[in-house]
């Protein structure tokens, strides 16, 4: 299946390749690099290249492109996907996934990928497993390898491959035994100009970070689980019984997973959070134009919106932008000609506005464009679409958990169309 | 020997010179230097070192120094060296020189170490053959280490080394791997299957018979490995599948990810070999709607062959849909493609849903989820249709993507908002995306009439855009529609003419040329005026321009050659001496074409019908059609090109093959779980339904016995003809008479010599406990009114649930009496007192109408009353039942000798006795009959007794284990005494009021 994989950075060198059949020569990027130069934006380079004896399947990720090189016929998604599980993989490890932190731990690299593929099908990718037979670097074992000489591989066979719940490790202690859940939710939206919503969708994940001692067996169970129409589940979580209860029951992998992802979609009524009131002219024949941005909360229950960061791609035409924030503060890059403001908290007693005048290039025509305006925000404690955590019961162990749950609101894809 | 360790960092040009000094110095006097160079020395040296003696010999002694920490026996050193080899590696530098200084260390005890070296070794094994042959031995060790992760280890490498000469070797190998006692092992070998064949093709009939083996594993481990074996080797040989179908479906769910893809598409083109097209009745009708749906069209194609899905063909459906909640993009894109090429047309829409949710992923999962969305779109993806809306921040691949899904989905209802969306577009920054966006309203237009002009207005007003590539593409566009109803427009060909003037790019004055041209005499006065400005500016324009110029000349001139025949003889000449020379041939051609001479042919009498035939309006198509024949999620798919290795999908075969092949023979272990279904071959499958899983040896021949007879009293019931079913039951009797004979005899014998016979004491309880089925009592469960034709049965079948001992067996028998066919038998939502368990009997998966199934299912009711309550399950409906244990059921026999009951008597006395005098009903004063009532009424075995005044009984509670005795003694007159010993009080008074019944009636 996949035959070997390259790692290029954003300047165009090949930093790491990995085989797991015959050697495949490294020249076969400069097919890659072709198509790079074709595409305009790195996001335009195509996902797969077809080369006369191979396919090229890349991913980009924290700038880095992971080039894997398949020789015959097989589902692309399975390749962007696994490319995907090596990236999450060396984050997992290394806490960050950049170029520096790949050439440090290259062995460690090299040791993941020989774990994960076998003969370019994939073995191992639970990082319960990988942590197993691979220790994650730590700088206190990176100390201690120095100067004893010991290594990053696990002294014991690992078991959990064999075992029946493959997800978990076998044998895990902990002192303070700790669950945690996140569920974090994200509005994707569309508004229009009068701000009326054209659409919006609820992406939302239940992240948990699960520090349980032996083999705890979870269920947690939703006040309003009918909210959760479409999900998609970590395998540890038992399907039938979700089916028939609405109950997520599961042996839940040791350290941080993501349990369940789940989609509202746009026929659902979405609250959205913030309105904008907005007023972007541009005058025919003057060389000025006017910028004037509202902001005010709408449907938040009483939480405070925080981090709210604006931005919008201004026109070509604009030359420069001479604004005055009633708080926080903008930049204005005359190059990309890209408006951000970072306004902190919304107080909704003095709502944060943007104003003044922008200028436009002498003589040129009026751009028939309006710029589209991006929101980010985060609420906390509350989810938008409604979805609250009733119980988390746990069985099999004796001993008494500490149990919290986070809820977080963010935006997405949040746009406003002027 | 002396080394000298060099750290450069800053300042690197000085440090080059020292380097470069270094270097030759060093090379006479042969001191081995380490250079810790950064990178960006590294790449000067690279450039500046000329590639001769020098730079060799730099490489070639760091290389040595390597050698040395390779070659001292501290591990700490090797593990250095080797760690700076796999950095090299990983880096694509050449460290092939090495190879016998690392291949030493294969046997090393330190494990980071040997795994380093594999992975040396994994590397260049191929570029020196000779000398990895060393390390073989070394892995054929492995191969025999009692722990399972060294034998895999030790295999995958040994099959990694791609050697020609150990071929033998690795097949020997893999071959014992694949009958390893660790599953783990197995799917090792699974792995190593296609690496041998890509090494060795000629040994394919061999690893076909280690894959057929494999194939037949029960475990998830395997599976998934095995069929990617079997998908690289043999995917032609269909027929290994056949056998393994119903385990792989069955499995599926608790493979992991990366085997259930590989599962799916396998199975996806097996389904196409071996069922019906779903849809091939060609109506729309769905066939597994409502239970009316299904009667109806039974009655109306009663003549013809009604559809009817094969239930393997089901079961896959089924088994696979759960996977679309799948976290894998891969696994989720796999079943939509299961879905999109075997369901039935009603079924597909379920795989929308989670493509939808699927947008939401890194970005190129979207480009590839949008790219194949849009050839499912048909109607399915409507409800999501906002999904697809287009955001400025999205890159173009992907809006153009969106923009293809729009366009498809777009109908009569749903257009005005899909073209307001549209507006919207246009105006963006992004002017690709604007020209793709009025491509897409001109397909659009031309696919749905109503809106046509709505669509043509708001072209033809961007015409007036001051960008010249939307104004370019609109008229495009605009040419394209108008060539449907040119009569209407000529308003519109008058607006562009006058654009003429303005617009400059070439493909969009070609297109109003030829506009103008085709319908000049919509146009009649304008025509040649926009001749005229042609002509004046023909040596400036661009090729594309001047045919399209010389073409309108020529169609002027026939039509109205008193204005434009001047002109169109300098627009020819001008083209006669043009540089081009396809247009001078253009020229030359219409010349002698539309200029009648003496020479000119016959051909210029029909010019006119040649220029000015009327042309076939353009089919707006999408870019990317075409592609139906590949398998949809696919690499060729995706590239519209045959990719290696690509399995055609098979069409639907035109009969279905015999659906028997995928029969496996149900082995006993499985059918004491298992259900029976009688649809299958008839009578013969019954025999020998369930059985205990032979605890006790004399048990199981007994227990066929029954269940012979089992079956033939419920073949009985199928029975229609009065004279079969008399000439049954005689021999029905018959057989009850014998095995009581025999009871008789063996009871006889055994009183006498108790202990010595013990072991037939079993034979004996269970001949005796197990009488012919009509005896035991059976509850209704569903009627099948209130069942709407289902209606169920249950009875205590009295026989040990082999999966759990402390669960009773609780036997149900389903029958459908309704004229439709009933799916997906089983059972949900149980509710139970705590403590409680119920292991769930396996789910029925086709019950024809008018037939029966029986299915066993375990409860443990902790030794109480309470009943267990959950709701069948049909695929239309749901029903509330509960099954409530009477008492006398909550025990299991047990054989006591006479004083063994006195011994174990004596220890229940007290609070633990229950007393009742009792007047025994009439026709039950003999022996025999009170023995048959108790047992009828309490699952108790009879213990032998000296006097044969008293009756006792033995037996103990299934879940606690209590002991429960009974006596009956009997006086005179039916007269008797009931004694129950039990330490569980509840039960013994219940138990008590039980048998009262059972006797006194």
């Amino acid at each position: 299946m996949i035959h070997s994989l390259f790692l290029i950075n954003a300047s165009g060198d090949i930093f790491l390749e990995k085989h797991w059949k015959s050697v495949v020569s490294r020249s076969v990027c400069d097919y890659f690099f072709e198509a790079q130069e074709r595409a305009t934006e790195p996001e335009n380079v195509p996902p797969v290249i077809p080369t006369p004896h191979h396919y090229l399947i890349s991913v980009l990720r924290h700038r880095i492109y992971f080039v894997a090189v398949i020789q015959s016929e097989v589902p692309p998604l399975f390749v962007i996907e696994f490319l995907h599980r090596v990236v999450d993989t060396f984050q997992d490890y290394f806490g960050v996934c950049t170029e520096a932190a790949i050439k440090d731990n290259v062995v460690v690299v090299y040791e993941l990928l020989e774990e994960m593929l076998d003969n370019g099908f994939p073995l191992a990718t639970e990082s319960n497993i990988l942590k197993e037979l691979i220790k994650p670097p730590t700088i206190l074992r990176t100390m201690v390898n120095t100067i004893t000489g010991s290594t990053n591989v696990g002294e014991q066979l690992p078991t959990g491959q064999l075992s029946v719940v493959p997800w978990r490790r076998t044998g895990v202690k902990y002192t303070n035994n700790e669950a945690y859940f996140d569920v974090v939710e994200e509005i994707d939206a569309i508004i229009d100009k009068s701000g009326s919503t054209i659409t919006a969708e609820i992406q939302g994940v239940i992240d948990a970070c699960v520090k349980l001692t032996g083999m705890p067996d979870l269920t947690l169970s939703f006040m309003n689980p009918r909210l959760l129409d479409d999900v998609s589940f970590h395998p540890c979580v038992r399907f039938k019984r979700w089916e028939a209860e609405r109950i997520l029951s599961f042996i839940p992998p040791d350290g941080n997973f993501r349990l369940l992802s789940y989609h509202v979609s746009s026929q659902n009524l979405v609250a959205i959070p913030v309105y904008i009131k907005h007023n972007i002219t541009f005058r025919e024949g003057s060389s000025q134009g006017r910028f004037d941005l509202t902001l005010g909360p709408k449907q938040t229950m009483g939480k405070a919106v925080e981090s709210v960061l604006v931005s919008s791609q201004l026109p070509r035409g604009v030359l420069n932008a001479n604004l005055n924030p009633s708080q926080g503060t903008y930049t204005f890059d005359p190059v990309t000609k890209m408006l951000s403001w970072d306004v902190g908290k919304i107080n909704p007693q003095k709502l944060p506005s943007l104003k003044g005048t922008m200028s436009l290039q002498a003589g040129a025509s009026k751009p028939d464009e309006n710029p589209t305006i991006n929101i980010q925000l985060k609420i906390q404690q509350m989810a938008i679409s409604g979805l609250k955590v009733n119980r988390l019961d746990m069985y099999g162990e004796k001993y008494k958990p500490f149990k919290g749950i986070k809820y977080m609101t963010k935006a997405g894809k949040f746009q406003v169309r002027t | 020997m002396p080394s000298i360790v060099i750290w450069c960092q800053q300042q690197f040009e000085i440090l080059i010179c020292l380097i470069l000094w270094l270097i030759t110095k060093s090379y006479s006097n042969s001191i081995p230097i380490t250079f810790c160079v950064n990178k960006t020395v590294h790449a000067y040296l690279y450039s500046t070192l000329p590639q001769a003696a020098n730079f060799q010999c730099f490489s070639s002694l760091r290389h040595d120094d390597l050698k040395e920490m390779l070659d001292s026996n501290k591990d700490s050193l090797k593990l250095e060296a080797m760690k700076r080899i796999v950095a090299m590696i990983a880096r694509g530098k050449n460290t092939s020189d090495l190879f016998p200084a690392v291949v030493k260390n294969v046997a090393c005890k330190n494990i980071e170490v040997k795994k380093l070296v594999y992975v040396y070794l994994v590397r260049y094994a191929e570029e020196q053959q000779d000398l990895a042959l060393l390390s073989i031995s070394t892995f054929q060790r492995g191969l025999k280490d009692p722990n399972q992760l060294i034998r895999a280890s030790a295999l995958r490498v040994l099959s990694s080394i791609r050697v020609t000469i150990i071929v033998p070797i690795m097949m020997l190998a893999i071959k014992e791997a694949a009958s390893d006692m660790s599953p783990y092992v197995r799917k090792t070998a699974a792995h190593a299957i296609p690496k041998l064949y890509s090494l060795d093709p000629e040994q394919k009939d061999q690893l076909i018979e280690v894959i057929e083996k494999l194939l037949a594993d029960k475990t998830t481990l395997v599976a998934g490995s095995v069929v990617m074996a079997f998908e690289e080797v043999c995917p032609e040989r269909i027929d290994l599948i056949h056998k393994n179908y119903r385990k792989l479906c069955n499995l599926l769910i608790d493979v992991e990810e990366w085997g259930q893809v590989v599962i799916i598409n396998m199975l996806t083109r097996y389904a196409r070999t071996q069922f019906l097209n779903p849809n091939m009745n060609g109506s729309d009708k769905t066939f597994y709607g409502s239970d009316e749906d299904e009667d109806e069209e039974e009655e109306e194609e009663k003549d013809k062959k009604p559809y009817v899905m094969d239930p393997d063909h089901r079961l896959l459906l089924r088994n696979t849909k759960p996977l679309l909640q799948s976290r894998n993009a891969a696994v989720v894109m796999a079943v939509a493609q299961l879905y999109f090429h075997l369901a039935p047309k009603a079924e597909v829409g379920v795989i929308a849903k989670a493509l939808v949710r699927l947008l939401r992923s890194h970005r190129f999962t979207e480009v590839f989820v949008l790219s194949s969305c849009r050839y499912v779109s048909q109607g399915m993806f409507e409800p999501y249709l906002k999904s697809f809306y287009i955001r400025s921040t999205d890159p173009t691949q992907i809006k153009v993507l969106k923009l293809e899904v729009l366009t498809n989905l777009a109908n009569e209802t749903n257009i005005s908002t899909i073209l307001r969306e549209f507006q919207t577009y246009i105006k963006s920054m992004d002017k690709d995306f604007v020209a793709a966006t009025i491509q897409a309203i001109g397909r659009c237009a031309t696919n749905i009439g109503e809106v046509r002009d709505t669509c043509l207005n708001g072209l033809v007003q961007l015409l007036s855009n001051r960008d010249e590539l939307v104004v370019a593409e609109s008229v495009v566009v605009i040419k394209k529609l108008l060539q449907m109803q040119p009569e209407k427009h000529s308003d519109i060909i008058k607006h562009m003419a006058k654009l003429t003037d303005n617009i400059q790019v070439p493909m969009a004055r070609a297109s109003i040329l030829w506009l103008i041209g085709e319908y000049c005499e919509h146009v009649p006065k304008i025509a040649p005026d926009v001749l005229r400005k042609m002509a004046k500016s023909f040596t400036n324009e661009e090729d594309i321009v001047k045919l399209q110029i010389i073409n309108l000349a020529a169609k002027l001139y026939l039509t109205n050659s008193k204005q434009t025949k001047l002109l169109t003889q300098y627009v020819l000449n001008l083209a006669k001496y043009d540089q081009n020379y396809d247009i001078r041939d253009r020229a030359r051609f219409i010349r002698q074409l539309i200029v009648p001479t003496e020479k000119s042919g016959a051909l210029s009498k029909y010019a006119k019908k040649l220029f000015l035939a009327l042309k076939p309006a353009p089919v707006l198509e999408s870019p990317f059609k075409d592609r139906d024949h590949f398998q949809l999620g696919s690499l060729s798919h995706l590239l519209n090109a045959k990719a290696g290795g690509y399995q055609e999908l098979p069409d639907w075969p035109e009969a279905a093959p015999d659906p028997s092949v995928r029969n496996v023979e149900v082995k006993d272990s499985v059918r004491a779980v298992g259900t029976v279904i009688y649809r299958d071959t008839g009578s013969d499958s019954a025999s020998g339904s369930e059985s205990g899983s032979g605890i006790e040896e004399s048990g199981s021949g007994s227990e066929s016995e029954e269940s012979e007879e089992g079956s033939e009293s419920e073949e009985e019931e199928e029975e229609e003809k009065e004279k079969d079913k008399k000439k049954k039951k005689k021999e029905l009797k018959k057989k009850c008479l014998i095995l009581h004979f025999v009871c008789r005899y063996i009871k006889y014998v055994l009183n006498s010599h108790a202990n010595m016979y013990r072991p037939f004491l079993h034979l004996l309880l269970c001949l005796q406990t197990i009488s012919p089925s009509s005896a035991l009592k059976s509850y209704e469960m569903l009627h099948r009114i209130t069942g709407e034709g289902l209606s169920v049965e249950y009875c205590f079948s009295r026989q040990p649930f082999s999966p759990d001992a402390n669960m009773v067996a609780v036997q149900m028998q389903f029958t459908n009496n309704a004229t439709s066919d009933t799916k997906n038998l089983h059972m949900e939502d149980v509710k139970l007192q705590s403590g409680m368990r119920v292991k769930e009997f396996p789910e029925i998966e086709l019950l024809p109408a008018g037939e029966m199934v029986t299915a066993v299912m375990g409860i443990d009711f902790c030794d109480s009353t309470q009943a267990a309550n959950f709701q069948l399950c049909t695929h239309t409906r749901k029903f509330f039942v509960s099954i409530q244990p009477p008492v006398g059921e909550l025990m299991r026999p047990v054989f006591l000798t006479e004083n063994e009951f006195k011994k174990e008597q004596g220890q229940l006395m007290g609070m633990n006795e229950i007393t009742e005098k009792i007047t025994l009903d009439v026709k039950c004063r003999n022996e025999h009959s009170i023995v048959q009532r108790v047992i009828t009424a309490a699952n108790l075995s009879r213990v032998p007794c000296g006097s044969d005044k008293e009756c006792r009984f033995a037996g103990r509670t299934v879940t606690s284990s209590s002991l429960v005795l009974v006596t009956v003694a009997t006086k005179e007159e039916g007269a008797a005494k009931l004694t129950i010993n039990c330490e569980k009080m509840v039960i013994g008074t219940m138990l008590v009021k039980d048998i009262l019944l059972a006797l006194t009636q």
